[in-house]
């Protein structure tokens, strides 16, 4: 089933696209990963075209951040290959992984700021590290690039001392100080308001359209996920279930049930339903085993294996 | 049969074990490597040099200075404690003036690197293991390897070479520390046979050999603290009872270790007759 699933939506984008259009900045070939032996990504494949927007979804656990280390080439494929930006990651020496890592940027779902720097000093450190700009040029970059995340008052805090939604806007700032060409999104409106949520998805669809920079985000909120999005991937436990348009999402969203399983995960999960096969699932006995089994390989409590 | 399966059994499990304790190592010889690695290559670049130097420089004050006070003053009680249980054996024998000799080589050889080191990774072994564990699970190592920032160079390496430099330095008030406690419990307590001439005593037990050995281990030492506490900081997975269990494995593991190098040491400069 899911099989066919795929064909019916490769075929006609993946071989046309690739006599003509130029090379993606992301392609992922049947990527596969498999952590305390466990394939927690089984055989993902897709591309990302230059200046596009790509939305990945799936339940928690599915394996969508590890992805996301994949692509930025912290973790290495077990099988398969990843590229970004013409370079195939996987085979890629530490000295050119460092410059092509200063090509994108990434948000990690945290923010992930530096605790003992002020939010200015996370965002010029990478322009410290990496340029040859005098300070006094780095202090104005670093304005100009706080004042586009509304974030110029909050300069000099510590980010201890600032809340959850401005050190993801700050991580931002820092994810966008070098003018990265491809920029990672880890739920970047996870546990924010409406309103900021709403900034942050602004500010994406901004520097795609303003700046051309292709991305990655990965997302949960399924408003957020429809505004920003050019395509969109649903993961599940670790496999593709279907890679497609913004529009398809949306058909699969608003139209009725229609008996395939794929189909009706997908917009269980688009619609947040708490009736549908990802909940059947969850409840038959084989699931719970396999989580308990998985956990147990891990080597430690269960409640402590989910990320 | 059934005995035999219990025997193998055993023996496995103590084979993991064996293999985990050299895979531990491994790993942490494998991070010193990449240290010395990205020492060479600091070394080498001027714009880095500079900013490593000022990272150096806070590391060392952060490690160093607040330990300061506490290995003074255990030094220098284990000073006063030691004379006062060495001059009634040496009474009788009436060489209560040689209280002085001892105190010069137990402290400068052996305690003032010991006792430094035990303090030290108290203070500042515990303190880098929970730094880097919270700095894992914050996601920040990552973040540095993804803005291609060399976490080992940014954040072991200075932290490395701080313990080195601040357990040297400790190691020298550490002997001072130390002499002066025999001192005052031969002034105070035993007399003027052990006081008397206690300072001219210690010069000249004392070779530049004593001295240098005490340093040396004092910097290895440095080295064995500081790479374990960043080795089980980098290691932390699964949240703040991580980082609790990689600072009180910090601890016990670099007492263990100390204490088995501190042996080596000593055998190794008995036999060599340094
Ligand atoms: N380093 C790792 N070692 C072992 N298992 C891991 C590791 N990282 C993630 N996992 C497991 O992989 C699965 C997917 O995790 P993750 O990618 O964080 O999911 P998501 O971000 O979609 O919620 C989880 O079951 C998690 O326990
Ligand atoms: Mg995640």
């Amino acid at each position: 089933m899911i099989d066919k699933a795929d064909s019916l939506l490769d075929a006609p984008v993946a071989p046309a696209a690739a006599a003509e259009a130029p090379p993606p900045a992301i392609a992922v070939v049947d990527l596969v990963s498999v952590l305390d032996g466990r394939p927690v990504l089984d055989g993902v494949s897709f591309d990302v075209p230059r200046g596009k927007t790509l939305v990945i979804m799936g339940p928690s656990g599915c394996g969508k951040t590890t992805l996301l280390r994949h692509l930025i080439g912290s973790m290495r494929p077990t099988r398969g290959r990843v590229e970004l930006l013409g370079h195939n990651l996987g085979e890629l020496a530490e000295r050119d992984l460092e410059a092509v890592r200063r090509r994108f940027g990434i948000l990690f779902q945290s923010g992930a700021l530096f605790n003992s720097m002020t939010v200015a000093e996370n965002v010029a450190l990478p322009l410290r590290e990496h340029t040859r700009l005098d300070a006094a040029t780095i202090d104005v970059i670093v304005k100009m690039k706080l004042e586009l995340v509304n974030l110029r008052a909050a300069a000099n805090r510590m980010p201890a001392e600032i809340s959850g939604g401005m050190k993801k806007r700050a991580g931002l700032a820092r994810a966008i100080a070098l003018d990265p060409e491809v920029l990672f999104y880890d739920e970047p409106s996870a546990g924010l308001d409406p309103v900021t949520s709403a900034e942050i998805d602004q500010l994406i669809i901004d520097l795609t359209d303003k700046l051309g920079v292709t991305s990655v985000v990965v997302t949960h909120e399924m408003d957020s996920a429809f505004r920003v999005a050019d395509t969109m991937v649903m993961l599940d436990e670790g496999k593709v279930l279907r890679t497609g348009a913004r529009q398809e999402f949306q058909l699969l969203r608003d139209g009725p049930p229609t008996g395939d399983r794929a189909s009706d995960l997908i917009r269980q999960f688009l619609t947040g339903s708490s009736h549908g096969p990802i909940t059947d699932r969850r409840l038959s006995g084989g699931y719970a085993d396999d989580i308990l089994m998985a956990a147990g390989r891990a080597g430690r409590p269960l409640w402590t294996g989910w990320r | 049969m059934d005995a035999a399966s219990t025997q193998s059994r055993r023996l496995t499990h103590l084979g993991t074990r064996g293999l985990d304790v050299i895979r531990y190592i491994g790993g942490m010889a494998l991070l010193l490597q990449e240290t010395a690695r990205a020492a060479a290559g600091v070394l080498a670049s001027r714009p880095h040099r500079a900013s490593a130097a000022a990272h150096l420089a806070r590391q060392v004050v952060r490690l160093g200075i607040r330990s300061v006070g506490i290995v003074a003053l255990v030094q220098f009680f284990v000073g006063v404690i030691l004379a006062l249980q060495m001059a009634p054996p040496l009474e009788p024998f009436g060489y209560v003036s040689m209280v002085a000799n001892i105190i010069g080589v137990a402290v400068f050889r052996e305690l003032g690197p010991l006792i430094s080191a035990i303090v030290l990774c108290g203070f500042a072994g515990a303190s880098i293991a929970a730094e880097l564990g919270a700095m894992v699970v914050g996601e920040e190592v990552e973040a540095l390897e993804a803005h291609a920032i060399s976490p080992v160079r940014f954040l072991i390496l200075p932290r490395l070479a701080g313990t080195v430099i601040a357990m040297i330095c400790l190691c020298v008030v550490a002997d001072l520390a130390g002499c002066l406690g025999g001192y005052l419990s031969s002034l105070l307590v035993i007399g003027p046979a052990a006081h008397l001439g206690y300072w001219a005593r210690i010069a000249e037990q004392l070779t530049v050999g004593d001295f240098l050995t005490g340093l040396i281990k004092a910097g290895v030492f440095g080295l064995i603290l500081g790479l374990l506490a960043c080795f089980e900081g980098l290691r932390v997975r699964g949240g703040a009872e991580g980082v609790g269990r990689a600072t009180t494995m910090t601890v016990v593991y670099t007492i263990i270790s100390l204490v088995l190098v501190d042996c080596l040491f000593t055998v190794l400069f008995f036999v060599c007759k340094l």
